[in-house]
């Protein structure tokens, strides 16, 4: 079980590695939105059932309802990800941010 | 009265879950608290022309996983594009439109948070049946509308 978690939680933080690397890398405001609100959804998820599977190796009652709240973590992360996401890139194409084109240098 | 129950019981399971504390006080209050919220909100939770919640609710069941393998999918392109040492060449940024044929108002949410959630692509805007994407590339434009709509109607959609 704890072998699991560790799977899960080493997995989850490659993919926040790999959303940091994308926001240093990537040319513009939302190509690198991209970057931070994707891999860091999944990445969170992923940690997340990580640490649930290690609260609930050690199996009571109490731990039970720790893994439930943790899991509760893990399906509002599943929507306001997303959301916010989707509002800042509305807000930016509303406040006129120029999108990056390709063969343009970094910005 | 039957919505009034059911958000209730809801109600109360999730303020177990989170008191965790089942001595007569604590749940006593949690009961009082679940009846108050239970007698003025349920419609929030179960609005007054019945929905087929149920049937959301099991089609929304089948569709998450598909949903979670394209994320996992998605990542590892996303992944490879960003840790590319030419990546600037690789990707191509650009918003584009397509129409939908989903009607529902929580079919359309369910179609943009998909779209959101899998890296590659951000849902900007809605216009009734205009979703308008943007894109890292030109691979990840092309998949859209395709199977997602599809097994969202399936999941969703009243009729078919």
């Amino acid at each position: 079980m704890s072998v699991a978690a560790a799977i899960f939680i080493t997995a989850g933080l490659f993919f926040f590695l790999v959303g940091v690397i994308g926001v240093l890398r990537l040319p513009d405001f939302y190509t690198r939105l991209h970057a931070a609100g994707k891999c860091d959804s999944l990445a969170a998820e992923l940690v997340i059932v990580g640490v649930a599977l290690y609260v609930l190796q050690d199996f009571n009652l109490g731990n039970t309802l720790v893994g439930m709240k943790i899991l509760l973590i893990a399906v509002f992360v599943f929507i306001a990800s997303p959301t916010a996401t989707h509002a800042l890139t509305k807000a930016a194409l509303v406040a006129g941010v120029e999108p990056w084109k390709k063969g343009e240098k970094k910005s | 009265m039957k919505a009034k129950f059911a958000t209730f019981v809801i109600m109360l399971v999730f303020w177990v879950v989170m008191s965790g504390m089942f001595d007569a006080f604590h749940f006593s209050l949690g009961v009082i608290c679940c009846l108050l919220v239970a007698y003025f909100s349920s419609d929030l939770l179960f609005p007054a022309p019945a929905q087929p919640w149920l049937r959301e609710l099991i089609g929304m069941f089948a569709y998450f996983p598909w949903l979670l393998w394209q994320i996992i999918l998605a990542n590892f392109q996303v992944a490879y594009l960003i840790l590319h040492p030419q990546m600037l060449e690789k990707i191509d940024p650009h918003l584009f439109r397509f129409t939908s044929k989903l009607t529902r108002p929580i079919a359309k949410v369910a179609m943009a948070q998909s779209i959101t959630l899998t890296p590659g692509t951000i849902t900007v805007n809605i216009h009734e049946d205009q979703f308008a994407v943007y894109a890292l590339t030109r691979e990840a434009a092309e998949s859209l509308p395709g199977e997602m709509e599809q097994r969202i109607a399936k999941a969703l959609e009243l009729e078919r």
